[in-house]
């Protein structure tokens, strides 16, 4: 089935461990035929999903992504991007069901872990069959697509120059006009590493539990925030020095035998085996450290993956970097320090209204390019 | 009781008879006269593969099985007779402390180093000083005789003396950092060289006590890198501990599985799990390279623990994580997939994410699950980590270490599973029995760099050290409780350096002993008992060999005492020292006696019985020159039998001669219908003659050091000039070098072909040998008896276990006559 056949609305799902991420084609070359053959339910969706920018108490349309004026399968029109947590996921089925979306003889084409997983009940409660994609097919599909199309007219990839430098940092353009081989890291709950050689060709090569999901998590635990934004900005005051205990403080300084910088973690909240420090940290220590922690280590696999799989650029992809500066420009840098400038870390991230997000191609991978 | 032993025994090692080119004889003469043999043992043509074990067959013409059981009636060397003897009594330099458990009276010579773990070690000090250890020994000194002295009846062949030995000895002790003035006061009071200006200390603890041991000791901290003194210990360790490493496996009984010694260590990988990781590439005794590391680690496990339970303590943490169940906080495969994972083909069980369960703030967690999630999260992760690294170095063996591994079967756990399911199986994960004092041995290495180390060979002692596990609470809280806060290793120091026997066919995959008794828990069970039964005896022999000396009696009861322990401690974790066998059994059981001064139990008893035998010796080559070739070649083999069934190690040998006093080796040689003799005199002897009389070479290897009735190399050195003086065919053999007398570099009564004097592979290499002969109970059957040559080799003994001899399908007395011709 090619998506043009299909009926309007155009629906993606990723549903992830943490996060559902809802792509809603909304056409906006709609002819007076068309609109006049439109059922009642399908207005009414339409109406809804474009005219908010949240859904219930959870549900969240990420307005600065959206895609303006985007030609799909010979309709133009706009792509809304919208998210919500998984444990929603019962609500939005039964929304399904109460906006009677099964009336519309529409395709629900869905990937991600979820996919599975709520395949039974999009059945049974919401008699809609959903398309199942394979998720790292989706997701190689979608960087390259949105590559291709570039966002909103301007370039999708980027680098850091001087990542380790407030002042003189900058994201710099990058042209993946060679893609091929790249090392496609997707930081979702755990995160997944893909080597890719072309566009049919790649292979997983292995992942890690400590992705975004840990660090939420953790962060929940040790500071009772309660959200990933709040976890963020909590992070971006703290002073992870505090917590960690760095090489300096076991060295006193480099420790040159090993070449290894002063500034280096040695031991992630190594400091907190102390009573005393433990007791002088604040909430916002804490979760800079888990940020930390957890981004070191994500770069340090990358690193190592991209030595054994012999590729030298690395793309950093997935939610835990949307609004995450900090895991970005670590990511960046530690990469770039340690492979001595062999390796390069690339954001596939578009900038609006000065809030860096890169979660664009997380999205987009639910949109079922399998079809086009 | 075991079975090793043999009076006079001829610590064969491996006499070698060289063919070939060097056989002046027709060359259908020479050694392996196949066609002879072949009719005795069934041993295929040279060439071919090796037969199967031949279990008694040889005997078949005649002597079949048990034939030899009769043995047993009339011998009268009454071992309360033994002359009196040196009272051995150890001095320690500075004080004694004669079998106290801890080796802490010894004295500390230069180098006395100090490794005072801090942040690392969970706060533990280890401490690692060299000692001399004065020991009495019995040595044994040719008369100076004209030849008439073997005429008098009364006269010993040779004379004995009791004589001070000076070994070095390397303890390494580690107790709490909060005994560490306690411990600055022993260095302080035993360290004798007043020269000593420096001591060394490594871990980040000898920053923190820098200043408190400069006061208290008046010398000089010299702070040594900490990894480089890891990999030299590490280095040390991995080359002279027999199974220092050991692969841990989850669900097996026991969980360790110890590997032997790989005669080449390098390359390897060790990762170091102290509050960070730190992973090291190893590629020579000198060459390292810090290949990288991370900063999740022992500290952060501990650190995020501490705030997410509110634990404190490493160890309750850990105990914290092995009550938890992990799948209520991290977030598995089967939460995202649904029950989809198995039509998938994904393990539903894997962690997608960790704590990926906890970013809701409407639900508590239980400590134990949260320690639990913590404890895989950082486990996989180092594994995930050192299995890229170890690819990327194109290695397989990685070696753990640091304080989150250290003697927790926890993390040990953890880790293997990580490195099995990140490598699929193709890294190895590795541990090590002494990991927790590889800074310590290193540092003091360090500090000795001076002597040059290849001219040493270090062996464990059992008898001073404390085994694997012996302190873990979460196995035997009692026992730590017990032991108080030190954890002993003790080292013996070898002034000649071990090497391969040159004739192993494949050195990296030899295992010289027979049964893993950690494996097979019957064995195990019977063993343990056996010796445990025979202890009695061994106290009552060790108190007879010393009438002159008025403690015996005393020390006698510590080393019942001390080794009915290490009995019991065995029983419970037959891993404590590596591979439970019967030769480390046998050993730590030499290794205990010597400990309370019973070096050398049966040298009154062996000088007595070499006696006679010297007397009958011309007597029985007559004989046996008067026979054809044929029934020659019998009657020497069963010489060599006999003299091995006349055995004061063997219990059952032990018990027929306790009831029957009058039972003698007289009544053996009957039993054996041959005039066989003691075992090296009169069994080895003549057979060694009877190959240099066909022009073969003979190396004769003996025990370094005494073990149970073994013959010694110095014992050995002057049997053979006493047969000397009375055989010309010994006499020009010795002269003409044609027969060669060295010493195994051993003292146990098995024999590691792994670990021989050096001198003993330089000469089987020189001399081209191209036979071995290993005789006896101890070093045919208990070892080697799956030993794989790259020449012949003939492997003899007979069985004096009754419970070993049904095990392998025999009787009592039934001979093991195993020769062997390696595959081309």
């Amino acid at each position: 089935m090619k998506l043009k056949d299909a009926f309007f609305p155009w629906f993606g799902l990723d549903i992830g461990g943490t996060l559902v991420k809802l792509v809603y084609f909304e056409p906006k070359d709609i002819t007076a035929e068309e609109e006049e053959e439109e059922v009642e339910s399908l207005k009414s969706i339409r109406k809804y999903l474009t005219s908010n920018v949240a859904y219930g108490s959870t549900g969240i349309r990420d307005v600065h992504l959206e895609l303006k004026d985007l030609t799909l399968c010979g309709r133009k029109g706009n792509l809304h991007f919208i998210r919500f947590p998984t444990h929603d996921m019962p609500a939005f089925i039964q929304m399904g069901r109460d906006k009677n979306f099964s009336s519309l003889h529409t395709v629900f084409c869905a990937t991600g872990g979820g996919a599975y997983k709520f395949e039974q009940d999009f059945l049974t409660i919401g008699d809609l069959q959903l398309c199942k994609l394979d998720e790292l097919d989706c997701l190689i599909k979608g960087i390259l697509y949105i590559d291709s199309v570039g966002f909103n007219g301007r370039s999708q990839c980027y680098y850091f120059e001087n990542p380790a430098d407030c002042e003189k940092c900058q994201k710099l353009p990058f042209d993946l006009k060679n893609p091929y081989p790249l090392l496609l890291v997707n930081i979702g709950s755990g995160v997944s590493i893909l080597a890719v050689y072309s566009k049919d060709n790649y292979k997983r090569v292995t992942g890690t539990s400590l992705g975004g999901g840990t660090f939420f998590g953790l962060c929940c635990l040790l500071t009772g925030c309660t959200t990933f934004e709040e976890a963020l900005e909590m992070a971006s005051r703290g002073d992870s020095t505090k917590v960690d205990k760095l090489v300096r403080d076991i060295y006193g300084g480099d420790y040159e035998r090993f070449g290894l910088p002063g500034w280096a973690v040695a031991s992630s909240f190594g400091n907190m085996m102390s009573k005393e420090k433990r007791e002088a940290v604040s909430k916002e220590d804490l979760a800079r450290a888990t940020l930390i922690t957890i981004t070191n280590n994500i770069g340090s696999i990358a690193r190592m993956c991209a030595l054994n799989e012999n590729i030298n650029q690395v793309v950093f992809v997935g939610n835990f970097l949307r609004i995450n500066t900090i895991a970005m420009r670590l990511l960046a840098y530690a990469l770039d320090y340690w492979s001595k400038g062999q390796l390069k870390a690339l954001f596939s991230e578009h900038e609006v209204s000065g809030v860096i997000s890169c979660d664009m191609l997380t999205f987009i991978k639910g949109m079922l390019f399998t079809l086009c | 009781m075991v079975a090793e032993a043999r009076r006079l025994g001829w610590s064969v090692a491996s006499p070698s008879f060289s063919l070939s080119a060097r056989d002046p004889h027709a060359p259908g003469q020479a050694w392996p006269r196949c066609k002879r043999w072949d009719g005795l043992c069934d041993s295929p043509r040279r060439g071919s593969v090796a037969p199967p074990p031949v279990f008694g067959s040889p005997w078949n013409q005649g002597l079949g099985w048990g034939a030899s059981r009769e043995v047993g009636s009339a011998l009268s060397p009454n071992l309360q007779s033994a002359r009196p003897g040196g009272a051995c009594q150890r001095a320690g330099m500075g004080s004694s402390v004669s079998g106290s458990s801890s080796s802490l009276g010894e004295t500390c010579q230069n180098g006395a180093l100090l490794d005072v773990g801090l942040e690392d070690g969970g706060s533990l000090t280890k401490l690692a000083y060299y000692s001399t250890v004065q020991h009495k020994v019995a040595k044994v000194r040719s008369f100076d005789h004209s030849g008439k002295d073997t005429e008098q009846d009364h006269e010993p062949p040779y004379e004995i003396s009791v004589q001070e030995e000076v070994t070095a000895r390397l303890h390494f002790v580690k107790f709490e950092n909060t005994y560490i003035e306690a411990c600055l006061d022993f260095i302080k009071d035993h360290l004798v060289n007043t020269e000593t200006k420096v001591i060394q200390a490594t871990g980040g603890g000898a920053y923190k006590f820098k200043d408190l041991i400069e006061e208290k000791l008046q010398l000089k901290v010299d702070k040594e890198d900490v990894m480089t003194c890891l990999i030299k210990g590490c280095n040390f360790v991995l080359k002279n501990i027999p199974h220092e490493a050991f692969v841990y496996q989850k669900d097996s009984d026991p969980e360790f599985r110890f590997q032997t010694n790989h005669p080449n260590i390098f390359p390897y990988l060790l990762v170091n799990i102290g509050s960070g990781v730190s992973i090291v590439k190893v590629e020579t005794e000198d060459r390292f390279e810090w290949i990288g590391g991370s900063s999740i680690g022992g500290g952060t496990f501990w650190g995020l623990g501490a705030l997410l339970t509110k634990t404190k303590k490493f160890d309750e943490l850990l105990q914290l994580a092995s009550r938890g169940q992990h799948t209520n906080v991290d977030m598995l495969v089967q939460d995202i997939y649904g029950g989809a994972h198995e039509t998938l083909g994904l393990s539903g069980n894997l962690i997608a994410s960790s704590f990926g369960k906890s970013a809701t703030a409407d639900q508590e967690f239980s400590k134990e699950d949260m320690a639990k999630s913590l404890l895989h999260m950082i486990s996989n992760d180092i594994g995930q980590l050192a299995c890229l690294y170890a690819r990327l170095h194109c290695l397989d063996r990685v070696y753990f270490g640091g304080f989150f591994i250290r003697g927790h079967p926890v993390t040990m756990r953890t880790i293997t599973y990580s490195i099995n399911f990140f490598s699929k199986g193709e890294v190895q994960a590795l541990f090590l029995r002494h990991e927790g004092y590889l800074g310590a041995i290193g540092a003091f290495l360090k500090g000795a760099e001076q002597d040059n180390p290849n001219q040493y060979s270090w062996g464990e002692n059992y008898a001073g050290s404390s085994g694997l596990m012996s302190s873990s609470p979460e196995l035997c809280p009692t026992q730590r409780a017990r032991s108080g806060t030190f954890d002993l290793l003790e080292m013996d120091r070898l002034e000649r350096p071990l090497v391969n026997l040159p004739l192993l066919l494949d050195p990296s995959s030899y295992v010289p002993d027979t049964v893993d008794l950690t494996d097979d828990a019957l064995a195990r069970k019977y063993w343990l008992t056996c010796f445990e039964e025979a202890l009695d005896g061994v106290v009552k022999r060790a108190v007879a060999s010393q009438p002159g000396s008025v403690d015996a009696a005393e020390r006698a009861e510590k080393f019942r005492q001390k080794y009915w322990n290490k009995l019991q401690t065995l029983r419970h974790q037959p891993f404590a020292y590596g591979t439970l066998t019967v030769r480390s059994l046998l050993d730590t059981r030499e290794h205990c006696l010597n400990e309370f001064n019973f070096p050398d139990p049966y040298s009154k008893v062996k000088q007595k019985d070499n006696g006679v035998a010297l007397k009958c010796f011309q007597r029985v080559v007559s004989a046996l020159d008067a026979l054809d070739w044929e029934e020659r070649q019998l009657a020497l083999v069963k010489g060599l039998l006999a003299g091995n069934v006349f055995d004061w190690g063997a219990k059952a040998v032990s018990d027929v001669l306790e009831s029957d006093p009058q039972f003698g080796f007289e009544e053996a040689k009957k039993k054996l219908q041959d005039n066989s003799g003691v075992d090296v005199i009169l069994g080895v002897f003549p057979f060694v003659r009877e190959l240099l009389s066909r022009g073969t070479e003979v190396i004769l290897a003996c025990n370094s050091g005494p073990a149970l009735n073994d013959v010694t190399y110095s014992e050995s050195l002057i049997v053979a000039e006493r047969i000397a003086a009375m055989d010309p065919v010994i006499h020009s053999a010795l002269r003409e070098e044609r027969l060669l007398l060295v010493q195994t570099g051993s003292s146990s009564p098995c024999l590691d072909l792994s670990r021989l004097d050096k001198g003993l592979a330089v000469l089987v290499r020189e001399r081209g040998a191209d036979l071995v002969v290993i005789e006896g109970m101890g070093r045919a059957v208990h070892t080697n008896y799956h030993a794989a040559l790259c020449c012949e080799s003939l492997k003899l003994a007979v069985i004096k276990n009754s419970w070993l001899a049904e095990r392998l399908g025999g009787q009592l007395f039934s001979v093991i006559f195993k020769y062997e011709v390696p595959a081309e």
